[in-house]
């Protein structure tokens, strides 16, 4: 059985291999001159003032692709509060404190700030450096669980209300649909970047509606990834089976 | 004009449709997705790599000063990286599920379905 099936791997993957160096031999060369999609999208970023061409065409030329996948984040948030919430057979224990070595603690507390202000500018920079509302969301939400390497899941949960969270997860997807239904009725487009002034090329105000879609995003992020680690933690930390079920 | 870029992520994606299909563990399995799921970043990447080119963010060059690097296929990846995070989590949180129900990660155990 085990036999036939490797067998039958190793011819599959063999077709599969094959089949993918020659697609790979009729690609357009590796590094060539010809990037038609690139060009057009750096010249309408441009014209809308986005230093950042990658921002540009994230929440601007396909604004309407990253409200896609937002709702796949959301999505994935909503299944997984629901696969790993408390079962019947399943009672929750208080975490107990922890000993955290000094250095641990002093590093983590000294870094948390940073961490957090570094990941709130990050969202804030998305239309002007590299980064955005995706990497700076993930950054903002990393930096808050220092505080469970740096002292315990106790202090965690204090800071960490998750009932707020899991609101402004909403809110910020509401949000983003909003400033798209806003253009719709200033009488464009669905999501179209018509509603702003573009502002002056480089400086924080540009780009019309992406940083404010840049900022719904980063919230989203920011929360879908406190909600998501938190039910995770929670399952590590305080739910229990029961004895004997 | 080469083609090694693309072949290495051909490589990747066949290691871990290997790995996946050879798993005896759950959780190593999501690994091995998230292994096939790399291979389309650099996929995506090498596409829209342009010889000598920089990136293409306009906040320290002057635009046209510099070739840059085609931003469609980045923002495409920033959006596979994003799927691929999400994805991770909910089949994560499935093995939990699977974990407690059945007692084993072990995808060859878990042949009959239980309520």
């Amino acid at each position: 059985m085990n036999r036939l099936r490797l067998w039958l791997l190793a011819v599959g993957g063999a077709g599969l291999a094959a089949l993918l160096v020659a697609a790979c031999l009729d690609l357009p060369g590796f590094g060539g001159r010809r990037h038609p999609y690139g060009d057009r999208a750096v010249q309408a970023s441009l014209a809308r003032h986005t230093a950042n061409t990658i921002s540009s065409v994230n929440f601007d030329q396909r604004a309407y692709d990253t409200l896609g996948e937002m709702s796949i984040l959301f999505a994935a948030v909503l299944g997984c509060v629901v696969l790993l919430r408390q079962a019947r057979d399943e009672h929750r224990d208080r975490p107990e404190p922890a000993e955290v070595a000094r250095p641990v603690r002093r590093y983590a507390l000294l870094v948390l700030p940073v961490a957090l202000v570094t990941g709130l500018y990050v969202v804030a920079h998305g239309q002007l450096s590299p980064g955005g509302g995706f990497q700076g969301g993930v950054v903002a939400a990393t930096a808050l669980h220092l505080l469970y390497l740096g002292a315990d899941y106790g202090a965690l949960e204090r800071v960490r209300p998750l009932g707020v969270y899991e609101t402004s997860d909403a809110v910020a997807v509401c949000a983003y649909l909003v400033l798209g239904l806003a253009s719709v009725l200033a009488g464009t487009a669905f999501l179209a970047n018509t509603l702003l002034p573009y502002g002056t090329f480089n400086t924080l105000s540009s780009g019309g509606t992406v940083p404010l879609l840049n900022a719904a995003i980063g919230m989203e992020v920011a929360s879908a990834v406190v909600v998501l680690l938190a039910h995770f933690l929670d399952q590590a930390v305080e739910i229990e089976e029961e004895q004997g079920s | 004009m080469h083609i090694l870029p693309y072949l290495v992520a051909a490589y990747v994606f066949v290691t871990g449709c290997y790995g996946l299909a050879t798993s005896r563990n759950l959780i190593h399995a999501v690994g091995c997705l998230a292994v096939c799921q790399s291979a389309t970043y650099v996929l995506l990447l090498a596409v829209g790599y342009r010889d000598g080119a920089t990136a293409p963010v306009f906040s320290d060059i002057a635009p046209g000063s510099r070739p840059v690097v085609d931003p469609v296929v980045q923002a495409l990846t920033l959006t596979d990286i994003v799927v691929g995070a999400t994805v991770t989590a909910l089949l994560l949180a499935l093995v939990l599920q699977i974990a407690k129900r059945h007692g084993t990660v072990d995808p060859d155990e878990l042949r009959e379905l239980r309520g």
